[in-house]
């Protein structure tokens, strides 16, 4: 016969309670990435706005560097690592395949009852994860959830590829989802288009016996420009749906923290969705550069910091990158 | 179908939102980068702009050909 299976029921709403950031002390100039590539700190500047990235230091992995934003987060919330029922780590540079990073990140914490495990969705990972954290905390699955975005992209970088080279960054974000007595994260608007899988990519995979042969190291590559026309265009158009889905005007904005990939991009995404002027817009490329998955709580963590936004504005997240996969919600920040 | 005086007031328009330029440097014999400075990404921006406004498809190979503001006027025009 069938049983009848108990479920769970969780919190009405879910909210981000607490943000964390960890930036590498080791600030990495366009000068110094320009001794590699036929480039200039001008041009570097006027194509991406990046001025200077962290990169992290020798031996600084994946899991440091969560630790260290995660340990943020979870003070900033109020909360002790024990009461996390669920972590998601999204990265695209933890280099085993397995285990998780999850698992090492939870056990240094000590969030011993904590379910742990990867996601892999690029640069909106962090996006994604909110998502899920959020719909765990309601469905009940977990009370507490610790989501984090990190890379450690230098690994994945060809100094030599002037395309890409003077782009990518580490770093880690952390936030903490739990209950909420009222709306606190928006309904997310998310999908992927995989007949653009080649636009942003790892080449060579793991098993090309160039790799093995140790000649050749898997590096992130990017069509630039295709990424640059889907990104502003595509992507101001998700934007838009997470606002609507909130039912919260552009206007009503305390903040627009669009992953930070490159300050042309939120440049024309900003002019895209003809975002009023007095809505603050997160510009920390400028000396983080472009981190994937930690980007957006980076740029969270230092808007409230700065005092650009103050607790409790409201925010729009977005998130996009290889896939290409995209991820938006309207937030209240912590 | 725009005509070509329409299309040229139109993308001096577009040009000047996205680059900064004034709209009566926008003509046809400028070059786009040599001339009116302006970046792959701005052309980009610029090309994208375009297709909304004048409802022309633009393909990204065919970019690369729209050299001057002549080059996108008559293609725009006769898309």
């Amino acid at each position: 016969m069938t049983a009848l299976i108990r479920t769970t029921t969780g919190a009405l709403h879910g909210r981000i309670l607490g943000v964390g950031g960890y930036r590498p002390a080791r600030v990495v100039t366009n000068a110094e990435i320009v001794a590699n590539i036929d480039s200039s700190d001008e041009w570097i500047r006027s194509r991406s706005g990046i001025e200077s990235r962290r990169w992290a230091g020798d031996g600084e992995s994946v899991a440091d560097m969560s630790v260290a934003a995660a340990g943020k987060a979870l003070a900033a919330a109020g909360i002790d690592a024990d009461q996390i029922g669920t972590t998601i780590i999204s990265t695209v540079s933890h280099p085993l395949q397995t285990p998780s990073v999850a698992v090492e990140i939870t056990d240094r914490l000590g969030a011993t009852g904590s379910a742990a495990f990867d996601i892999s969705a690029a640069c909106a990972g962090f996006c994604h994860a909110v998502a899920i954290g959020n719909d765990l905390v309601r469905g009940g699955s977990a009370e507490y959830v610790l989501a984090v975005g990190v890379e450690r992209l230098s690994d994945f970088t060809d100094p030599y590829d002037r395309g890409s080279a003077f782009i990518f960054a580490d770093g880690a974000g952390a936030v903490v989802i739990g209950p909420s007595d009222v709306p606190a994260i928006g309904p997310v608007v998310w999908g992927a288009d995989g007949s653009q899988r080649a636009v942003i990519e790892q080449q060579p995979s793991w098993l090309h016996p160039s790799v093995a042969d140790d000649k050749v190291k898997p590096y992130f590559r990017m069509e630039g420009q295709k990424v640059f026309r889907w990104a502003v265009y595509e992507m101001a158009k998700v934007a838009q749906r997470a606002l609507d889905a909130a039912g919260v005007a552009a206007a009503d904005l305390d903040a627009f923290i669009p992953h930070q990939a490159n300050i042309r991009i939120v440049d024309a995404m900003v002019r895209a969705l003809k975002l009023p002027d007095h809505v603050p817009v997160a510009r920390d490329i400028v000396d983080s550069g472009n981190t994937s998955a930690a980007s957006v709580p980076l740029a969270m963590e230092r808007m409230l910091e700065s005092g650009q936004v103050t607790s409790g504005g409201t925010a729009l997240l977005i998130g996009f990158g290889a896939g290409l996969v995209y991820a938006a919600q309207v937030v209240t920040l912590p | 179908m725009a005509s070509e005086q329409e299309v040229q007031d139109g993308l001096a328009d577009i040009v000047n939102e996205i680059a900064g330029v004034p709209q009566e440097d926008v003509t046809p014999g400028k070059s786009f980068t040599d001339d009116l400075d302006i970046d792959s990404l701005s052309m980009v921006e610029i090309v994208q702009a375009c297709e909304d406004k004048f409802g022309v498809s633009i393909p990204d190979d065919q970019v690369k050909n729209l050299k001057t503001v002549g080059d996108a006027i008559s293609y725009i025009a006769n898309a």
